[in-house]
């Protein structure tokens, strides 16, 4: 790849000048008034350089652990050529204009494992602007071409002379520049911190207690709300009896709306006693007679749906499985998931009569102020929200009910209230990963070949919720993504009818969304084909992937790490048994392979021992984070793999807190290998994936075993 | 009046003394380094030293902290060891969103002075009331392997 020129007139992120106000600072150090911007050298929505040196970069995506911050500061650092130790980091305000992600239709919102792919090409083309407007200031101080002088380390340089300015003495004169027509940026062979390892930029302050989530917001008599909706969904509160809370040291107020109660208090304690001393009767609704089982039903009535909207179809699929020698038919279950982030959902508000305020982490910033001015009844524009370090994110915070609920139920308050929802709440009113039921139909040439393919997926649109302008013709491009996985079929036929739980219930987006639920059908449903076919599942996956490509390179790699041709030890303990699965996936502009080692016990319980993993994500700007994220991916993926599922009781969400929603411990946690592929494409997404993999060759991995095939998530065997 | 020492400073609370440490730290003492999570101590987001000793501070009523020394996040850096295993957290890059580590830290810490060359089986037991959803075990036991090897000074 050449250096190349970009056009940056055309580039509508790149607003100069205008007073801008940043938000409130990183490390939580105040608002910077908007009025405060004498000599502030401001090119663009991203940089900010002050008189006294200071770097301000602001991030268009939010940093929830996935090390957005630092890689999108090193986008920009590589190009402005400044010291990343020296930057400050500013949270972005709403506003999709400037902050918005290209990669997302132009929304302002961080997920789908796109920050980095969005940013790309805007933030270093917004770095080499802001240098070449540095670079031409000390030109015209020195009364010198500006091809006769260099930038470094935050200092333009003139060789010739040896004089130097740093970046803050020259910003006043680049205020006052015309902005570039063109820049160019740099090749990757020039690349000085793009692709290697850079320590994350947040990591000091999350190691001492500095750092600040929505959940550690403090504000002058702000007093604290412990919250209960509806515990069926789309139920409404009847009445409350709140005579006896109202009598506790430190509660101060009960207020409600039409689904939810909350009790106001001095600190959390008093909040959560008073909530708990509440008399309330409410009303279930449609939901009522909501249960697992009911939804399974209406999910698996979709498989005999004539009307599926087709997402792909190459050949006459249903003509070759017709005359096929051998045929295979599967039906998959997935469940309902929640996402439980470590910082339960809450939410600071201040509503005035003349505006609103709101504390929070989101990953939605444009919603979150949406949703604040809907239940406020205030204009948007009244609206200021102060986003936070995110506690976890997965999709959960991608949501802003919680921002709605917590103005709505501030109506009626004086003074800013921290609105938290205790982890049982967290659980029961998640807005779930969908269940799915997918069907999939294949078949065999007398040679063990696959001729023909078709896979039916029935679930909830979370694209219709939330993106109705993307939901065409019945199809959500989501639910099928990745749905005949990386491979080249004779013949296939993708598609998808929509079904929703109903009852008022609304699901969301979690970790990997379409992928990896469809990665743990087909790459489940690929290995019961090589072995209906007598093949080994690596040999059946390549006859499948064409030479050099992608996908091939990774799973090549990732069963040469993980030594798939040498026998697995035996299991130490008496009648435990061990297995090893592999899967692949292309999606978010990656590809990853996994091989899963597990030992199932004699009792049936499932231990994770080891998961290689070869990734080619393209161009890498910090190695360090795709490793990362990938370890941290395929943890977040087992937790799903081995006990993840939400089950529905009389419209009610039955788990409740960690003891029944179990996730993955340390003790469990197994030995992660990951192996990046080193490649000069576009970058791909690395947030999502890894999770996405390993739930196909965990079960793999359990029916290599056991020889039990599990078509059903959480796994759980019994045949061992 | 409960009185007691928080990272090394004399402090008294006049609070109810089935208040929950938790949120006397968070909400009225302002420290809000120490997590809320779970509120059923299954998680360790919350973990605090009392005399030294890994406690979950949502199950610990301030009835209990009465003449005793309280350590949080905010207050281990002033130890040597508290400094080390910080530093071999920044060696190891463990964080991620880090909602759980000053838990993570508190934990490892409190093992680390009880046995100060933990075996994997150790660090197994000590460690595993501690959630990360971020997926950053596998760094936090090289980590505090790391500080162990450091003998405890950073």
């Amino acid at each position: 790849m050449n250096a190349s020129s970009h056009d940056v007139s055309r580039r509508v992120f790149l607003v100069a000048g205008g007073s801008l106000a940043l938000g409130v600072a990183f490390n939580g150090a105040g608002a910077r008034a908007a009025t405060e911007k004498r000599a502030a050298f401001e090119p663009n929505a991203f940089i900010r350089i002050d008189a006294d040196d200071t770097i301000t970069l602001t991030m268009p995506r939010v940093e929830m652990g996935q090390g957005t911050y630092t890689a999108l500061s090193m986008l920009i650092a590589e190009e402005l050529e400044i010291p990343l130790a020296r930057v400050k980091l500013a949270h972005a305000p709403p506003d999709a204009s400037r902050y918005g992600n290209p990669r997302a239709g132009g929304a302002q919102i961080t997920g789908g494992s796109n920050s980095v792919q969005g940013a790309w090409e805007p933030l270093r083309t917004a770095g080499a602007m802001a240098r070449v407007m540095l670079v031409e200031a000390a030109a015209q101080e020195w009364r010198v071409a500006a091809a006769e002088c260099s930038a470094h380390d935050g200092v333009v340089i003139h060789a010739p002379s040896g004089r130097q300015l740093a970046y803050g003495q020259l910003s006043q004169r680049a205020a006052g520049l015309p902005l570039p027509q063109q820049v160019t940026l740099k090749a990757p062979e020039a690349f000085k911190l793009i692709g290697r390892p850079v320590k994350r930029l947040d990591a000091a302050e999350k190691i001492d207690g500095r750092a600040r989530y929505g959940i550690d917001a403090r504000l002058p008599k702000m007093r604290y709300a412990a919250v209960a909706a509806s515990p069926a969904s789309g139920g409404k509160l009847v009445s409350v009896d709140d005579r006896a809370a109202l009598a506790l040291p430190g509660v101060r107020q009960v207020v409600r709306i039409d689904n939810a109660v909350a009790v106001i208090g001095d600190h959390s304690w008093a909040a959560k006693q008073g909530l708990a001393a509440l008399k309330v009767v409410w009303d279930d609704g449609p939901a009522a007679s909501m249960s697992t089982a009911g939804i399974r039903k209406k999910l698996e009535d979709g498989l005999a749906r004539q009307d599926g909207a087709v997402a792909r179809a190459q050949g006459d699929a249903d003509a070759a499985l017709r005359g096929a020698a051998k045929r295979l038919t599967a039906i998959y279950h997935s469940p309902f998931l929640a996402h439980a982030a470590m910082e339960p959902i809450n939410c600071t508000v201040d509503l005035r009569a003349d505006g609103c305020d709101v504390w929070v982490s989101t990953q939605a910033p444009t919603r979150a102020r949406d949703l604040a001015a809907r239940a406020s009844g205030l204009a948007a524009d009244k609206v200021r929200i102060h986003n936070h370090l995110i506690g976890g994110g997965f999709g959960r915070r991608l949501e802003a009910d919680y921002v709605e609920q917590s103005v709505a139920l501030s109506r009626n308050v004086q003074g800013p209230v921290q609105f938290i929802w205790s982890r049982e709440e967290d659980i029961q009113h998640d807005i779930l990963r969908p269940a799915y039921v997918d069907q999939l139909s294949a078949a065999i040439d007398a040679q063990g070949r696959p001729t023909a393919i078709t896979h039916r997926v029935v679930g909830s649109s979370i694209m219709a919720r939330v993106a109705p302008g993307l939901f065409r013709n019945g199809l959500d491009h989501d639910a099928v993504e990745a749905g005949l996985g990386p491979y080249e079929w004779p013949a296939s036929r993708l598609d998808y009818v929509r079904e929703e739980p109903g009852g008022g219930m609304v699901t969301g987006w979690w970790r990997g969304v379409g992928p990896t639920h469809n990665c743990f059908v087909v790459e489940s449903f690929v290995d019961e084909l090589a072995s209906m076919a007598n093949k080994d599942p690596v040999a059946f996956r390549l006859a499948l992937l064409p030479e050099r490509s992608r996908a091939r390179a990774v799973l090549e790699l990732a069963v040469q790490k993980a030594g798939w041709d040498a026998p697995l030890r035996p299991a130490a303990a008496k009648g435990a048994k061990r297995g090893r699965g592999v899967a692949v996936l292309a999606a978010f502009g990656s590809y990853l392979a996994q091989v899963a080692e597990v030992t199932v016990d004699a009792s049936g319980d499932i231990v994770v021992d080891r998961v290689v993993c070869a990734v080619d994500c393209g161009m890498v700007v910090n190695p360090d984070t795709v490793e990362a994220q990938v370890e941290g991916g395929i943890h977040f993926g087992v937790s799903a793999a081995l006990w993840g599922e939400i089950t529905i009781k009389a419209g009610r969400v039955e788990q409740s807190n960690f003891h029944d929603y179990r996730v993955l411990r340390l003790s469990e946690a197994p030995k992660v290998e990951v192996h990046i592929v080193p490649s000069r494409e576009a970058p791909g997404g690395i947030g999502e994936p890894g999770t996405s993999v390993v739930l196909a060759a965990l079960a793999n991995a359990v029916s290599a075993a056991t020889g039990q095939r599990l078509r059903s998530l959480p796994l759980r065997s019994n045949s061992a | 009046m409960m009185n007691f020492e928080l990272n090394g400073q004399r402090t008294e609370l006049d609070l109810p003394g089935d208040m929950p440490l938790l949120w006397a730290l968070r909400d009225v003492i302002g420290l809000t380094g120490t997590k809320f999570g779970c509120g059923m101590a299954l998680c360790g987001a919350c973990t605090v030293h009392l005399d030294g000793v890994a406690v979950r501070a949502c199950q610990t009523p301030l009835s209990a902290i009465s003449g005793k020394r309280v350590t949080t996040i905010e207050g281990i850096g002033q130890t040597a060891l508290g400094r080390s295993v910080q530093k071999a957290w920044l060696d190891e890059e463990v964080v991620q969103c880090g909602y759980c580590q000053s838990g993570q830290i508190m934990s490892a810490c409190a093992l680390l002075k009880q046995t100060p060359k933990p075996n994997d089986g150790e660090i197994d037991s000590a460690m595993s009331g501690n959630i990360c959803r971020c997926g950053t075990y596998s760094r936090i036991r090289v980590a505090i392997h790391r500080a162990a090897d450091a003998g405890g000074k950073a």
